[in-house]
């Protein structure tokens, strides 16, 4: 896979702060799966983590805290598996998002929200929105902008916008400042997955209808 | 660290005395130490061992837990666990890519986030491979990073403050904008000047 469009350094910090929403948390990961490049980033970004551990005024244990850890060193090892599924088998789609869904994204329960255009809201916690979005050959999206962060890593398929053209497994990662038109630019399905950080700005019928387009 | 520890032979293992080491290199040798001894303990098992990283992580551990706003009954608890990990996880700690301290950071930070997501969703770790024995040497990384702690001291207040919420405090940018009153775009602007002048300092270019 030939990637072309990266993260900002300061996602990369947010991922290796642990400071991310679930959902761009997720979405990183997906990129991370894909991109040795960004993982040797991220080992950078991690350092700064361990630097500033290392800098730390530590705060002391109780007396037992030791004692009561030493005790479990030889316990079997529990299942740390906090999900039951196997991720499943699918080259197609990175392992962790592959995890989440669940199913074949053929299979998933898919809602049209417009011509050319159906999405699948992930329901993840936190502020902002996961979703998946699968839109038709030469569909074009409306002219629109971001509110806070937003991230798209391509899944399948490829668009084209003001910034470039975006295929399997590259990211846009923007922010408010940004504003984009794309268009699907070849006759297959163009899949993404799409996470913002920031709560809907709409409620409401009209939140319903501008949902879909205010992430893009 | 506990230079008199007798289990510790092979850590403190060290050509030269320490009077004859500048700071950078006291700090590096530390830092090598710690490295060494976790490698160390993936073949050994040896659990005094396991006790002296205890001793140094654990507490700094339980304070950047503490940092991240949990109680600090949690705070001790997420702390022993992470170091249980640790211990379980030993053998897939690779010197080559990270230090002790970073590696132990993202096992806190991990442990941290899971236990705030009350709805148990799965970490998305990348997949681990298990280090090659014959080449779990003793990396770059660690030089990196005791250049960095020089270099975070070197940052402006104001990269330095915005570096300090999002990695001690877990905030988010838009968090970060919001408390300290600026725009998001200066937020991230702030990190990413942080970040090229960390990496101008460790020398190595984006």
């Amino acid at each position: 896979m030939k990637i072309s469009h990266h993260f900002d350094d300061a996602t990369l910090m947010a991922y290796s702060a642990g400071s991310l929403p679930q959902g761009m948390a997720l979405l990183v990961a997906c990129h991370l799966h894909w991109c040795e490049q960004c993982r040797e980033r991220t080992r950078e970004t991690d350092a700064v983590g361990g630097a500033m551990l290392d800098s730390l005024t530590p705060a002391m244990l109780t007396d037992d805290a030791l004692n009561a850890v030493l005790a479990c060193l030889d316990e079997p090892e529990q299942e740390f598996s906090l999900s039951k599924a196997e991720p499943l088998a699918d080259d197609h789609l990175p392992a962790p998002l592959a995890q989440v869904l669940g199913k074949p994204i053929d299979d998933l329960p898919w809602k049209r929200i417009g011509y050319g255009v159906r999405q699948l809201d992930l329901e993840l916690d936190g502020p902002g929105a996961t979703r998946l979005l699968r839109i038709s050959p030469g569909v074009s999206v409306p002219h629109h902008t971001h509110s806070g962060n937003e991230l798209t890593l391509i899944l399948q398929g490829s668009y084209s916008d003001e910034m470039g053209r975006f295929c399997r497994g590259d990211v846009a990662d923007l922010d408010g400042e940004v504003s984009h038109q794309p268009i699907v630019d070849t006759d297959e399905d163009c899949i993404c997955l799409i996470a913002t950080d920031a709560p809907l700005k709409f409620s409401g019928l009209m939140g319903r209808l501008v949902q879909p387009f205010i992430g893009l | 660290m506990q230079e008199n520890d007798a289990e510790g032979g092979d850590v403190n293992a060290a050509a030269v005395t320490p009077q004859e080491m500048t700071a950078e290199e006291r700090r590096k040798q530390v830092r090598d130490d710690w490295s060494a001894c976790l490698s160390a303990l993936a073949e050994t098992r040896d659990k005094s061992e396991f006790a002296r990283l205890f001793a140094y992580f654990a507490p700094r551990v339980k304070a950047y837990i503490l940092r991240l706003g949990m109680p600090e009954a949690t705070a001790e608890e997420v702390a022993q666990e992470a170091m249980l990990l640790v211990w379980r996880k030993a053998h897939l700690f690779n010197a080559a890519k990270a230090s002790a301290s970073t590696w132990i950071f993202t096992l806190a930070r991990n442990q941290s986030i899971d236990r705030m997501r009350r709805d148990k969703m799965p970490l998305y770790e990348l997949p681990e491979e298990e280090p090659d024995p014959e080449h779990r040497d003793l990396g770059e990384h660690s030089v990196i990073e005791v250049r960095m702690k020089e270099a975070i001291a070197t940052l402006p207040e104001s990269q330095a403050q915005v570096l300090h919420l999002s990695y001690y405090e877990g905030k988010s940018h838009s968090e970060i904008a919001d408390q300290l009153g600026i725009p998001l775009g200066s937020v991230k602007s702030r990190l990413r000047l942080a970040f090229s002048k960390l990496k101008a300092y460790w020398g190595e270019d984006s």
